[in-house]
């Protein structure tokens, strides 16, 4: 199994550097972004000004030659090359920002699968119960809203809620924008109780968003081993019922639920950017829309190889985490 | 009188009752998926909406008095039997607007559906079809694509091909393929096992004949299904990027884009910001209920009935 996580993470490197060349290829379609700083500009900058820009940014070598340059510098150098804010050091901003955005996304995804084993199996054990209706009826509901709604509308919610409790703008009980108050606390404790804070509005919106699909899934992957033969067996064997739920059917229909959620760390991302959005966190989110905007391409290739990793990563994770919980699936 | 009595004895005339009884009405598959999609309430009621909201996005901008880009209305008016969803600050008839988002919005869904389906069945027919070094090439290329940030590579092609709804639905449906291919392989690898393939290999069928004869028809439940998936993902996708500002760009507009520019309005001029959410809500809500449905019905090894 060593081997084969090894053989899966060199197979990664390759995807990497493909799908880092074709954001290069794209970006470079699009117009330059020099160009578009400096345009209209009253008075025009001097050409030695545009000169160094360009060659600050490494724009006059040839196509290959600039993707070529940036990988050399990023396998040799640990640089992630430059970006337009010439005050940006892409690889530490980019470590900065996975930290905000990743405390986001993890508590999120554990709050879903909390949520989603919950209602999950209780609508499988109560089938066509109204239970199960109503977890579906919400389930389905929560797959078809949008994430940036229903962060909008949480946000609103939260402002009524502040203004209903105190007037005074300065102490908002919910804080509901930025990742951490402006004045950031000197102690340990006030810090940590300000990040949770800021924490509560964007992981409850993005693990409702998250919970639905799961949800469904444990739910059918639940009703399918509950009519199995081995639990029929299990409970003429006479043991009791709380037994043959837990330690049989749960344990069982459990295993698809970790892959499915190893798997959709793609999705979270994405979803994060948009929530991260709505509550204007300085996060990975914030980082790709301003590149992405500003025509930013190294920044934005960064960002790929982080998100990018990490899908893969997760990928891997499913895969490995199936071999360990189901005994009957061998890598070799 | 003894005929008749012999003919109300119920073991006069075995043969003629077995006949009866064992009579059963053929019934086609379509039939067999319609009856059962039609005990599903929920999906019936949701196509009946579904159906609605498609004649009010494309039919409604006919009668309506008012195109979406007509802006002589006065500013930022709440709604009212004029404007049913009121106004926004330029004078713009709310009602027309969300019109013209739900239909932009629903062919962005209905080209990316499409799409996907068009270009990820085959492609997963024949990587499942083939497997080894064939398999293994493809599925790297669909992992390449899984690893791209859809928000990065679409933002950066809506900037430089200037956002319309087609360009935003080639863009979502070039990213979308990959899951309809993935689930196409899934099930052609375990139908490609089976006898009736080695049956028509044996009888001389071509690989493509095998493929397009065989495999693909059977897959059709199942891409149906994930046809509806396509559709509720890519109405929200689309919201999702015209709600950055890397979606369907002014001055038309999208449901993902109202709600965007209505967002800091949400607490002063709600209607602006609740009309089009909640009609991206209704959308992908039915189809995802149609979706269920269907699933149930084409499903050969569903038995249990719903209550």
């Amino acid at each position: 199994m060593i081997a084969y996580t090894i053989r899966r993470l060199l197979a990664a490197v390759p995807i990497l550097i493909v799908s880092s060349f074709i954001i290069f290829w794209v970006a470079s379609l699009s117009a330059d972004p020099i160009r578009q700083r400096f345009e209209g500009r009253n008075p025009p900058p001097p050409a030695a000004t545009i000169q160094l820009e360009r060659e600050r940014l490494n724009f006059d070598a040839g196509f290959f030659r600039q993707y070529w340059d940036w990988l050399w510098n990023l396998v040799v150098h640990q640089d992630f090359g430059p970006s337009i804010n010439s005050a940006m050091n892409i690889g530490s901003e980019l470590g900065r920002r996975t930290v905000i955005t990743f405390r986001l996304v993890i508590l999120a995804m554990v709050l879903a699968v909390i949520l989603a084993v919950v209602t999950g199996v209780l609508s499988a054990v109560r089938q066509y119960s109204r239970l199960d209706y109503t977890f579906t009826f919400l389930g389905f509901l929560f797959l078809a809203m949008p994430s940036f709604w229903l962060a909008v509308v949480l946000k609103q919610g939260a402002i009524a809620f502040n203004d209903s409790v105190e007037g005074n703008l300065n102490r908002r009980p919910i804080p509901t924008i930025n990742h951490q108050a402006s004045v950031v606390p000197e102690e340990f404790w006030p810090r940590m109780m300000d990040i949770a804070l800021h924490m509560v509005l964007p992981t409850i919106s993005l693990a409702l968003i998250t919970y639905a699909a799961l949800s469904r899934f444990q739910r059918s992957s639940m009703l399918e081993v509950l009519n199995s033969d081995y639990i029929r067996l299990a409970r003429a064997k006479g043991l009791s019922a709380r037994r043959v739920m837990v330690r049989h059917a749960l344990r069982t229909a459990l295993i698809p639920l970790t892959t499915v959620t190893a798997l959709g760390i793609a999705a979270i991302l994405g979803g994060a950017v948009v929530t991260e959005t709505v509550y204007q966190w300085r996060g990975m989110g914030d980082l790709l829309v301003t590149a992405v905007v500003a025509q930013d391409r190294y920044v934005t290739m960064g960002w790929l190889l982080v998100a990018g990793l990490f899908v893969i990563l997760g990928n891997l994770a499913a895969d490995l985490l199936y071999a360990v919980l189901d005994p009957r699936i061998r890598y070799e | 009188m003894s005929d008749a009595s012999t003919k109300a004895a119920p073991s006069a005339e075995p043969p003629a009752r077995a006949e009866r009884e064992f009579t059963v009405k053929e019934r086609t598959q379509f039939q067999i998926v319609l009856s059962r999609f039609l005990r599903h309430r929920a999906a019936v009621v949701s196509l009946v909406v579904l159906l609605l909201i498609i004649l009010w996005a494309y039919l409604g901008q006919r009668v309506w008095p008012r195109a979406y880009n007509w802006l002589e209305g006065p500013g930022s008016a709440a709604p009212s039997l004029q404007y049913p969803m009121g106004t926004d600050e330029v004078g713009h008839d709310y009602f027309s607007r969300v019109m013209r988002g739900a239909q932009q919005s629903l062919n962005v869904a209905f080209l990316v559906a499409l799409l996907s389906t068009a270009i990820g069945a085959p492609y997963g027919a024949i990587a499942g079809y083939f497997g080894g070094r064939v398999d293994m090439v493809m599925m790297r290329i669909v992992d390449v694509m899984l690893t791209l940030p859809v928000i990065a590579v679409a933002g950066m092609l809506t900037q430089y091909l200037r956002g319309t709804w087609w360009v935003v639905a080639l863009i979502l449906a070039g990213f979308g393929w990959v899951v309809n291919a993935r689930v196409v392989r899934g099930v052609v690898l375990s139908l490609r096992e089976q006898e009736f393939i080695e049956a028509a290999r044996a009888l001389g069928a071509s690989d493509a004949r095998v493929i397009f004869r065989h495999l693909i028809p059977n897959v059709t439940g199942v891409l149906i299904v994930q046809a509806t998936l396509d559709i509720a993902g890519a109405i929200l996708a689309e919201a999702g990027l015209s709600f950055i500002g890397l979606g369907i760009q002014g001055p038309d507009t999208s449901l993902g884009l109202l709600t965007n520019l209505s967002q800091e309005a949400v607490g002063t001029r709600p209607w602006l910001f609740y009309f089009p959410g909640l009609t991206i809500i209704a959308i992908a809500l039915t189809i995802n209920f149609i979706g269920d449905g269907l699933r149930d019905a084409l499903d050969p090894r569903q038995t249990r009935q719903r209550r």
